[in-house]
């Protein structure tokens, strides 16, 4: 089992969870694992990039990278927030 | 009793002196001599002779050995007439030091002959003051602070990231600060951004932000955009001539714009987000990493994107990520150490932990790839709403 960093973003998805473990040899493996485990996922978690020890699996074996039980894994979406405008809205009025 | 007059002969019948043109020569010559300055720092200040070393005369004696452990080197020590130097080279003489002289007439006789002059930059005594801390880290000083006093920083919104990225810069003394926000400051704003008070609501957010740099470091000019960036003002805005622009801004259209403009005005970004207990720091320096696209060449849909107004964030968490955002600009501006291109760092405030996460660049980037395929503004928000519509 391989320990996996839920961003807050997709908490809600594992029931709040910072951390949850994931079986499997290869992120896609995981994250499979994840997805049927925390169906509400599905969908959501090809928007964050995958860190396997720090590096992004783009630059590795992308879904193909080979994990260990004893590997980081950190899911890292895009955050926009920079806590500025009160509506903080996706789109800004221009 | 011996007057000054009478002292100041008898010192100069014991040690020797040569005029300015004998001097000069030495100067110029294959082994030149060391060449003391021993005035005042003022006077140093407003001129001193190229190749000079500064030493004031009250601090000769703890200072000499180590600007001159050889003691057999020829030393020409100067004054503004040539008094005070005389009292050194009596002095440096009793130090041990062989070959001694003062130049007879100082830098007075010096530039009348004509002689090549320097004024150095320098801080004025305030200043001087004002960032001692400053000027006693070798990594800084007074050169590293003279820079950071002609520096320019522009800070996309004056919220969360940008209240202590800003205070921190101006404290710093960066000398030109541009600030860009169309916002007024609103009571759920005082929670975290800390550049606005409870007096400021209903104000532009340019307008405090203002007031507080001003007040805190008069040596900063504010130069406020009260507009939002978008693809028609973004030239006007980053054509300013920034030296690092600190993104603090509060959507995705924005992020994606500010990167397009900073990759193609070459002007690297000091990346900062944050959402409820968690941030994301980095600096996208066109040229030398990746850029905001190689990271994320897609924007997230909204539903999985919260903003801070949906999801919410404490409060000290932008404290946090914008003060090391005002880090990773000092550096930039600095060139010192070694700035966060080409890693991330992720901060949980819940549990205190930072990770890094390594960057590389994309070669198939559409804007700072090999072989771009977006060279002009996009509609950013379109881009960032279209794609999953």
């Amino acid at each position: 089992m391989t320990v996996v960093r839920i961003p807050p973003t997709l908490r809600e998805d594992t029931r709040g969870a910072r951390e949850v473990t994931a079986e499997g040899d290869t992120v896609r493996d995981l994250l499979d694992d994840l997805t049927s485990r925390f169906p509400t996922l599905e969908g959501k978690l090809e928007f964050a990039n995958v860190y396997v020890e720090g590096e992004d699996v783009r630059t590795l074996d992308g879904l193909e990278t080979s994990v260990a039980d004893d590997s980081t894994v950190i899911l890292l979406p895009a955050m926009a927030g920079g806590s500025s405008a009160e509506n903080a809205a996706h789109f800004p009025r221009v | 009793m011996a007057g000054y007059r009478e002292l100041l002969q008898r010192v100069k019948a014991e040690i020797d002196e040569i005029d300015a043109q004998t001097a000069r020569e030495l100067l110029d010559g294959r082994e030149p001599p060391l060449l003391v300055d021993v005035r005042r720092r003022d006077e140093w200040d407003e001129g001193h002779i190229p190749a000079a070393i500064h030493i004031p005369r009250g601090s000769l004696e703890s200072r000499i050995e180590r600007a001159a452990p050889d003691r057999e080197r020829p030393i020409v020590v100067y004054c503004s007439a040539g008094e005070r130097s005389a009292f050194a080279a009596r002095t440096l003489g009793e130090l041990g030091y062989e070959d001694v002289s003062s130049l007879a007439g100082g830098f007075t006789d010096w530039k009348r002959n004509g002689f090549p002059t320097q004024v150095d930059r320098s801080l004025d005594r305030e200043r001087r003051t004002r960032y001692s801390r400053h000027l006693l880290i070798p990594e800084v000083g007074e050169e590293g602070q003279l820079r950071l006093l002609e520096s320019s920083v522009l800070l996309v919104g004056a919220g969360g990231l940008g209240s202590p990225a800003s205070l921190y810069l101006a404290a710093a003394g960066v000398g030109r600060l541009g600030i860009v926000d169309a916002d007024v400051v609103d009571e759920s704003n005082l929670q975290r951004q800390v550049v606005h008070r409870t007096g400021d609501l209903g104000t532009p957010k340019v307008d405090s932000a203002r007031a507080a740099i001003e007040a805190l470091n008069p040596d900063v000019d504010v130069v406020t955009f009260r507009e939002r960036l978008t693809s028609e003002n973004a030239d006007r805005i980053l054509g300013q001539g920034w030296d690092v622009i600190v993104d603090g801004a509060d959507n995705f259209p924005t992020r994606y714009l500010v990167n397009d403009a900073s990759v193609w005005h070459d002007v690297p970004v000091v990346h900062g987000s944050i959402y409820r207990f968690e941030g994301q720091v980095t600096v996208f320096k066109p040229g030398d990493g990746p850029c905001y696209r190689c990271l994320f060449p897609q924007p997230p849909p909204p539903e999985l994107a919260p903003s801070c107004a949906e999801g919410g964030v404490l409060g000290v968490l932008p404290g946090v990520i914008g003060s090391l955002q005002a880090n990773e600009a000092l550096k930039l501006l600095l060139g010192i150490g070694k700035p966060l291109v080409g890693r991330l760092l992720l901060f949980d405030a819940l549990t205190t932990t930072f990770d890094e996460m390594m960057l590389r660049q994309n070669p198939s980037c559409p804007v700072c790839g090999e072989d771009p395929t977006i060279t002009e503004y996009v509609d950013y928000v379109e881009f960032c709403a279209g794609v999953h519509a």
